[in-house]
């Protein structure tokens, strides 16, 4: 509500007359390989630089961090250019930012509480793409149980020795720095207070990554492992011990229960309305899919759904509409989104009639196999940030007020 | 009806005007404390079946003349005013004719003669309840399918037939009843008097409701109870549309009560020395009926704010409808299985909400029914 006093009407208007302009005669044409849907697809040398540039090239144009702080590298305008800007990206489809983890978590943590020095080194770079970020929470044998990570971090004079390994490091090959949780006391009284957390470099000795082949038989991630490498002291964020709070906090960004993130989108979602196409293009018992009663019902359905998931960005801004559960809508919709899209992916497939046996690569596939490829990278997002059933045990604990599980 | 709470950019296809969040509030203390889950109870076993101060209150604060327009002595505002009142009266179950009265006024308004207007809508506006007879022996949700029927006869109308599941008809003074004139909808409307003795309540699975069965046959009225007969089709369109909003709304409101109701129980009672709202499988269930009625609650208020709008608002009313009508029946279905042997008696509320849930889904189309119409509309 008080936003609304903040800027003018107008202005807004005119810029997103700009943006749009901007991003018409600038969002690159149709590319000779397969550009990465999500920031978790990054595959290939050739998808990396085309994305790095792309990602930079909007930012020295002002539609990425518009309203992050000028001293550091933003526009410092108020977010609601940004949002225009984010959405005229996503309906103009252009290919996604890359620099996911800089510009959603580590920026907006750094902004949030990070020293004057660190944000004088590392906003402007994430921006920019200059300095590529990845996130080292999970480890091989703690997914879901993020509080009982057992990488080592041990001081030795100016430096941190780290030793462990931490998996589903996106885009870890080419990242600069790490988010990086690690145990620095194992003796604390609870496991939560051994915890610290370090903006690591990536690039040095006793760091290396190993590509993990994904169910699509692309890459995009890497496991971690840490080897008696040794990271200047000055990583560290905060105080010892911190590392759990931190870590937390920047969850509430990857689950959208805070905002400061830089904008940009960095999945494209299938537009539901390819659907739809997909339905009428189809034949089932000798007419088009979209025909068929029962096709019908579960498309509006999934419309249904679709609709209510735009509808909730927007009703979380109207406090009155919020005001029994406040974190309901925040907390709620990485489950709903990422349920949807996989589901919608699988009833594509459906659709498909024989041709849902293909897959990428072959010309008979539908759409390029674009949906067989995207029903099985969703599970990147309902297991990746916390599966799905954690999500139900964070909804049902923090916004219902039910007992630990 | 200033906007306060548009967010800035695009056309909001959600939005809340000053007016709609005054009335969150009023509404939900008003119906708080009128209608605490013990008086609920006790006007089961009320033939009238509401509390006739409860509804002089509900008049006296005007909601029964908010969507009425000014020049009938109403407030003017629009049924996005109206939907706060009826969600939080189906969080609390209160009782009364109110949305019936709310849509006979919009019959009248949408498609009553001028005269009709000066006479019911102020005596509505005031508080005098109101009903609609549409429904008939076949049952089906099509409004334009109409066995009842009008002669003309000189001066009056000769009706026949009979009309079921009309809601508080015992206390209303007014009702709009649907028929077949000349092969075509019609709408008359009618003083209580005219159908005296033909009134017999009907068993309904909402015991906190009230419904009557009202013979026709025989009945012979003035002609100028007919509403105008031109705009009889378009308004039977209106007040499916209107109708299903208000149903939304009421069970939108429903499906809260259940989430919230079933939570006291997960929270307090204990199961193999833990409370069972720690075990999983009702956590994550009760979160996907919460999450289902958020779903619901979004369309709802989308669909408030677009009333009236050609396509794009009946595409939210029925989306609205569709989905709330889904969630309040998950819900109050898990809420009876998860409260166990409890879940199973009479005392416990959760077979409240499920009653209420397959009344609201058997008045104006269920889901299935909304999302053949909304096919239709969108490919």
């Amino acid at each position: 509500m008080s936003e609304m006093a903040e800027f003018d009407q107008k202005d807004l208007d005119a810029f997103k007359e700009q943006a749009q302009a901007w991003f018409n005669e600038n969002a690159p044409r149709e590319q000779d390989f397969m550009l990465p849907l999500t920031f978790m697809e990054v595959g290939t040398d050739e998808q990396f630089n085309f994305l790095r540039d792309w990602q930079n090239k909007v930012y020295e144009a002002g539609y990425l961090g518009a309203h992050w702080p000028k001293e550091y590298g933003g526009g410092g305008l108020h977010k609601a250019f940004q949002d225009v800007a984010t959405r005229v990206m996503s309906a103009a489809q252009t290919p996604i930012m890359l620099n996911a983890i800089g510009l959603n978590w580590t920026g907006p943590l750094l902004l949030d509480r990070g020293s004057e020095d660190e944000k004088q080194r590392y906003i402007k770079r994430i921006l920019s793409a200059e300095d590529i970020w990845c996130q080292g929470f999970s480890e091989p044998d703690h997914g879901s149980d993020l509080g009982n990570a057992q990488t080592r971090a041990v001081r030795d004079g100016d430096e941190y020795v780290i030793n462990g390994s931490k998996i589903w490091t996106t885009q870890g090959n080419y990242a600069d720095y790490m988010i990086l949780l690690a145990r620095t006391n194992p003796e604390a009284e609870s496991k939560y207070k051994g915890l610290s957390f370090f903006l690591s470099p990536m690039k040095g000795a006793g760091i290396d990554t190993v590509p993990i082949r994904k169910l699509t038989g692309e890459y995009g991630f890497t496991q971690t492992f840490f080897q008696d490498a040794r990271i200047p002291a000055d990583c560290l964020m905060g105080q010892e011990g911190e590392g759990w709070l931190i870590a937390m906090q920047t969850l509430e960004y990857e689950r959208g229960a805070r905002s400061g993130q830089a904008g940009g989108h960095v999945m494209m979602v299938s537009d539901p309305n390819d659907i739809i196409r997909l339905a009428r293009e189809a034949q089932l018992n000798g007419k088009p899919a979209i025909e068929d009663e029962v096709v019908r019902q579960e498309l509006v359905a999934l419309m249904s759904e679709a609709r209510a998931l735009g509808l909730a960005s927007r009703r979380d801004k109207l406090a009155p509409l919020t005001q029994d559960r406040p974190m309901s809508l925040a907390l709620g919709g990485k489950l709903s989104s990422t349920d949807f899209y996989q589901r919608l992916n699988a009833f594509a497939i459906g659709l498909q009639g024989t041709r849902a046996a293909y897959y990428v690569g072959d010309d008979s596939a539908h759409d390029k196999g674009v949906w067989q490829r995207g029903y099985l990278n969703s599970f990147s997002a309902t297991i990746g940030g916390g599966t799905s059933q954690i999500q139900r045990n964070i909804i049902g604990e923090h916004v219902l007020g039910l007992p630990k599980s | 009806m200033s906007s306060m709470f548009d967010s800035a950019g695009n056309t909001p296809s959600i939005g809340l005007s000053e007016e709609q969040a005054q009335l969150i509030d009023v509404a939900a203390a008003f119906c708080r404390d009128k209608s605490p889950i013990d008086k609920v109870r006790a006007l089961m076993g009320d033939e009238q079946g509401f509390e006739a101060g409860i509804w002089s209150e509900m008049a006296e604060l005007g909601w029964t003349g908010i969507a009425i327009e000014e020049e009938y002595g109403g407030i003017g505002l629009g049924l996005g005013e109206v939907v706060p009142l009826v969600e939080y009266m189906g969080r609390h179950m209160l009782a009364s004719p109110f949305v019936p009265s709310v849509l006979a006024a919009q019959a009248i308004s949408r498609g009553g003669t001028q005269a009709q207007k000066q006479h019911y809508l102020p005596q509505i506006a005031a508080g005098g309840a109101a009903t609609m007879a549409l429904c008939e022996d076949h049952a089906d949700w099509n409004l334009a399918n109409i066995t009842c029927r009008a002669e003309r006869k000189g001066d009056a109308l000769t009706l026949s037939g009979q009309k079921y599941l009309v809601l508080y008809a015992a206390s209303a003074a007014v009702l709009v009843v649907t028929v077949s004139l000349d092969d075509k909808p019609a709408l008359l409307v009618l003083d209580a008097d005219m159908v005296a003795g033909r009134v017999t309540r009907e068993t309904i699975i909402d015991e906190t409701q009230r419904s009557y069965k009202i013979d026709l046959n025989g009945l012979t009225v003035p002609t100028d109870s007919l509403m105008d007969v031109d705009l009889a089709a378009d308004t039977l369109a209106h007040i499916e549309l209107a109708a299903s909003l208000l149903l939304a709304a009421d069970m939108c409101g429903g499906a809260y009560a259940c989430v919230d109701y079933t939570l006291d129980y997960l929270k307090t009672r204990k199961q193999f020395g833990k409370l069972i709202g720690s075990y999983q499988s009702l956590k994550h269930t009760i979160v996907d009926a919460h999450q289902s009625y958020e779903r619901a609650r979004s369309h709802l208020y989308s669909a408030a704010y677009l009333f009236g709008r050609q396509g794009e608002g009946e595409v939210a009313v029925r989306m609205a409808k569709s989905e709330a009508g889904e969630a309040m029946s998950f819900a109050a279905d898990r809420a009876i299985q998860f409260h166990g042997g409890f879940g199973f008696t009479y005392d416990c509320d959760a077979q409240l909400y499920r009653r209420r849930a397959i009344m609201g889904c058997a008045l104006h189309g269920d889901t299935r029914y909304h999302r053949r119409k909304l096919a239709d509309l969108m490919f």
